[in-house]
């Protein structure tokens, strides 16, 4: 079959230039199916948070030399071991952690770290090296070489970011999917797609479009028809991120077939009187996680699913003049699920005696390990395939 | 070679921001040579940017923390007052040609930096070069702030080099990535720019920072300086080829026989880098004219707004709402994602900015809709539903975007070819889908057939 036809034949497959009833038909299957189905859920920390006050090593002297004025102090935390402790505003994350539902993975990176927001961010997207332009996300790859519809990873954003774009398949931003089945409902455009001839769906620039204009069409049905079954009554905070968790677990809970999801929290750039602001995150962070968990478990999802936290970077190891750090490089990332085979903390806390020469922690996982890890051992695909290169896995899953 | 009047508008898309309606009819029957000619005679003039700092023009060491951020805001917003002013002149401007230049060289050499000062600079030095000597400009910008401070060769210092700038100009502004040289390369021609500085917004050499050392680059030895190196890379024929790429790629946007593409390379380097000898070749060639090129490319958001804004006069009471609509195409002017510059094609293209650029037209040109309905009669209790839903949304969007066409100016541009809207609106070929749904539509007026037309997928390629 050459690629022309393949083309067609899995857009006839999948249902996308046909009309709203045949796909209803095809898509729905019966919750019991859907269950077992393994989902992942990505968030970034946008703006680097500082992992030395997230998980702190309160009893290393080192540390309180370096932040003489925000650093935290043994009253100030969780215990989660002698060395390192949980910012006291995560409560919910202690009550994971505790229960063995939560993995801390010190000090990761990667070599030649870049302090740009902008083109840290990239590099955690892409999954590429330092010195690397990558133009497709590392989840957008996962889609290319292992899905069939765009909304088998969707971003509970308003715009599409870089991690969530392959070569040929993207991703689908939505926060509500009423608003983007009907923008796609438009009369116009309703017609322009039911008068769509499959032989317009080649590979130059039009095909393309008319291929992108037909998936948002029918993806935006499969999402607002689907996401109906569950809208949960259980209390999540009123932010916008617990309102986006929220909005994932109604997809979680009502069977979409999503595999990844992805949502970020902004505000970790915390240059100045950090200890405030970062803490008041965590806990927007820490109450909309512990929401998600129990809404989960309560439908009994959570064994299926995986939540992995990351940030751009970690921030410098001594504070600055304003009661701030400054860009750093490796931090912590934090995993949790119902279903980890290795909970707690998996490794050594940062080796403070020996930062590189810009005062940061030197980093000891590579990031690509992580998410070679929940790519081969989680979601159970090639991960080589979407990665390029061979990383070592870890056993966190 | 005489043109088509379809060969003459993608002239100008090309070339440009789109046919004006109004001398698109003299054109007709002139060669691709004589509008060439044209067009670089209407580009011979430079307009630079004019933005005025004196308000950030204040001794930093005096200021309270508090007083520090303000100015660091007032920066910053500048950054996006100079984005509206760059788009507002690619609208305005005769110079088409010299402007669509400079926005190629702003993604070639893309640096991202909140100094409205330094962005000015840099993108002066764009529009200065753009259609001159290549050469010449990728040495001022070398040596631009912009430059220096984004690539940290600030920090590119004898005895602890950076060498952020030196891998960039060799992967990205000449040869291309692994393209003939080596991490050794790299590493020495860092040790040549070692000293390259800035300063209160102008260049300056540090004699003493400087590596005084032999250096061996691209096989050739000596006690090179930054400018020996930049010297040493327009010897390459490669830089020309890869140069040659980017161009062909962004004028033509599709592959093009070996022999013409060598032959392009071959007079860019003979010329010594010649920039308008090159694009000359390029918008009178064959190639350039066949029908597989016309509309094979997705247009730029910065394409398309600029394209729709200057044909309808478009007048923005809320230049807010423009960074806004750039932002979630994913191009605001002068915030490149990184050095790299923009992914362009179809990374532009996903699920959410393909809806809001059909939807573009509409928000743009009527408040948000679009006035389609099947011939046939619909109950009169329904057209007053519809009715009031639509002044609902019109309201919304009039409030929030607020942004006002010239329809007057419109029509009366297009008086007496009123049956040609769609072939000048739109370069590619019409969808039977469509086709179809243009055929079905009611609509009588000018005003409501150009809004169908683009918001149809074909209005996004060019």
């Amino acid at each position: 079959m050459d690629r022309r036809s393949f083309i067609q034949k899995s857009a006839l497959a999948s249902g996308m230039f046909l009309l709203p009833s045949f796909l209803k038909g095809m898509e729905f299957i019966s919750l019991d199916k859907i269950s077992g189905f393994r989902n992942v859920i990505v968030i970034q920390l946008s703006g680097g948070n500082d992992g030395l006050n997230t998980i702190v090593p309160y009893g290393n002297d080192i540390y309180h030399n370096l932040r003489p004025q925000i650093g935290k102090s043994a009253a100030d935390i969780f215990k989660l071991n002698d060395e390192l402790g949980l910012n006291g505003s995560c409560r919910e994350l202690m009550d994971l952690y505790e229960r063995g539902e939560m993995t801390v993975i010190n000090n990761v990176g990667y070599p030649n770290p870049n302090r740009s927001h902008f083109r840290s961010t990239d590099i955690w997207h892409t999954a590429s090296a330092s010195e690397e332009y990558l133009k497709t996300g590392w989840i957008g790859r996962y889609l290319d070489s292992n899905c069939q519809n765009p909304y088998e990873a969707i971003q509970h954003e308003s715009s599409l970011s870089l991690i969530m774009k392959g070569i040929d398949k993207k991703g689908i931003a939505v926060t509500d999917p009423k608003q983007l089945f009907q923008s796609t409902r438009e009369k116009y455009f309703k017609s322009i797609v039911d008068h769509t001839q499959p032989s317009l769906l080649n590979e130059d620039n039009q095909g393309y479009l008319y291929k992108t204009m037909l998936e948002t069409y029918s993806s935006a049905e499969y999402i607002f028809e689907r996401s109906k079954i569950y809208d949960t009554k259980f209390s999540y905070p009123t932010t916008p991120f617990g309102k986006n968790l929220k909005g994932i677990a109604d997809m979680i809970v009502s069977g979409l077939k999503t595999r990844m999801f992805y949502t970020s929290i902004g505000g970790f750039d915390t240059h100045v009187n950090q200890v405030v602001s970062q803490d008041r995150l965590l806990k927007i962070y820490s109450e909309g996680i512990g929401a998600l968990v129990e809404d989960l478990k309560k439908n009994d999802r959570f064994k299926d699913t995986l939540i992995l936290t990351f940030s751009e970077f970690g921030r410098r190891a001594g504070e600055n003049a304003s009661k701030g750090t400054d860009h750093g490089s490796a931090n912590n990332v934090f995993v949790i699920g119902g279903n980890l085979k290795q909970a707690g903390v998996l490794n050594a806390g940062p080796d403070l005696s020996n930062l590189d020469n810009n005062g940061d922690i030197q980093f000891k996982v590579d990031f690509r390990s992580v998410y070679a890890t929940i790519l081969n051992n989680w979601l159970e695909v090639n991960d080589q395939q979407v990665l390029n290169h061979n990383f070592d896995r870890l056993g966190f899953v | 070679m005489k043109l088509t009047k379809r060969q003459i508008q993608h002239l100008y898309w090309r070339a440009g921001f789109g046919p004006d309606p109004c001398n698109l009819n003299n054109a007709v029957g002139k060669t691709a040579e004589d509008l060439v000619d044209h067009l670089f005679k209407s580009s011979e003039k430079v307009e630079y940017l004019k933005m005025d700092f004196s308000k950030l023009a204040v001794d930093r060491k005096s200021l309270s923390q508090k007083e520090k951020k303000e100015l660091r805001k007032l920066a910053n917003q500048m950054v996006y007052e100079l984005d509206v002013m760059w788009l507002e002149q690619m609208v305005k401007t005769k110079a088409v040609l010299r402007e669509k230049m400079t926005f190629f060289f702003h993604d070639h050499f893309a640096v991202r930096r909140k100094n409205p000062k330094e962005n000015v600079d840099l993108n002066n030095i764009l529009r200065k070069h753009a259609l001159g000597n290549f050469g010449d400009l990728l040495m001022e910008v070398s040596k631009s702030p912009a430059m220096i401070e984004f690539l940290n060769n600030k920090q590119n210092k004898k005895n602890s080099p950076n060498e952020n700038f030196a891998r960039e100009v060799m992967e990205l502004f000449t040869l291309g990535r692994d393209n003939g040289y080596t991490e050794n390369d790299i590493k020495e021609a860092a040790r040549a720019f070692t000293g390259w500085s800035a300063a209160k917004g102008e260049f300056i050499y540090r004699p003493r920072l400087h590596d005084n050392e032999s250096k061996t680059i691209l096989g050739k030895t000596g006690n090179f300086t930054g400018e020996d190196v930049i010297n040493i890379l327009l010897k390459e024929k490669q830089t020309a080829r890869y140069l040659c790429k980017k161009i062909v790629d962004f004028l033509i946007g599709r592959p093009i026989p070996a022999s013409t593409f060598d032959s392009f390379v071959d007079q860019f380097y003979d010329s010594n880098y010649d920039l308008s000898i090159l694009i000359k070749s390029i918008l009178t060639s064959d190639v350039f004219y066949q029908e597989e090129t016309i509309a094979c490319k997705i247009k730029s958001p910065t394409e398309l707004l600029v394209g729709m804004t200057r044909l309808f006069e478009i007048d923005y009471k809320e230049p807010k709402a423009i960074v806004q609509i750039q932002r979630k195409l994913n191009q605001v002017l002068f915030f490149p994602p990184n050095v790299a510059g923009w992914s362009g094609g179809r990374a532009w293209i996903d699920s959410s900015t393909l809806m809001l650029r059909l939807k573009l037209s509409s928000l743009l040109l009527n408040f948000g809709v679009i006035e389609w309905d099947e011939k046939g009669d619909d109950p009169e209790q329904m057209l007053i539903q519809i009715e009031k839903k639509r002044d609902k949304i019109q309201e919304k969007i009039e409030k929030k975007i607020n942004a006002h066409p010239n329809w007057k100016s419109f029509e009366k541009n297009m008086d007496g070819h009123e049956d040609d809207l769609s072939a000048f609106l739109i370069q590619a070929k019409l969808s039977e889908g469509a086709k179809v749904t243009i055929d079905k539509s009611d609509s009588v007026s000018l005003k409501d057939k150009a809004i169908e037309l683009l918001s149809l997928p074909e209005y996004q390629l060019f």
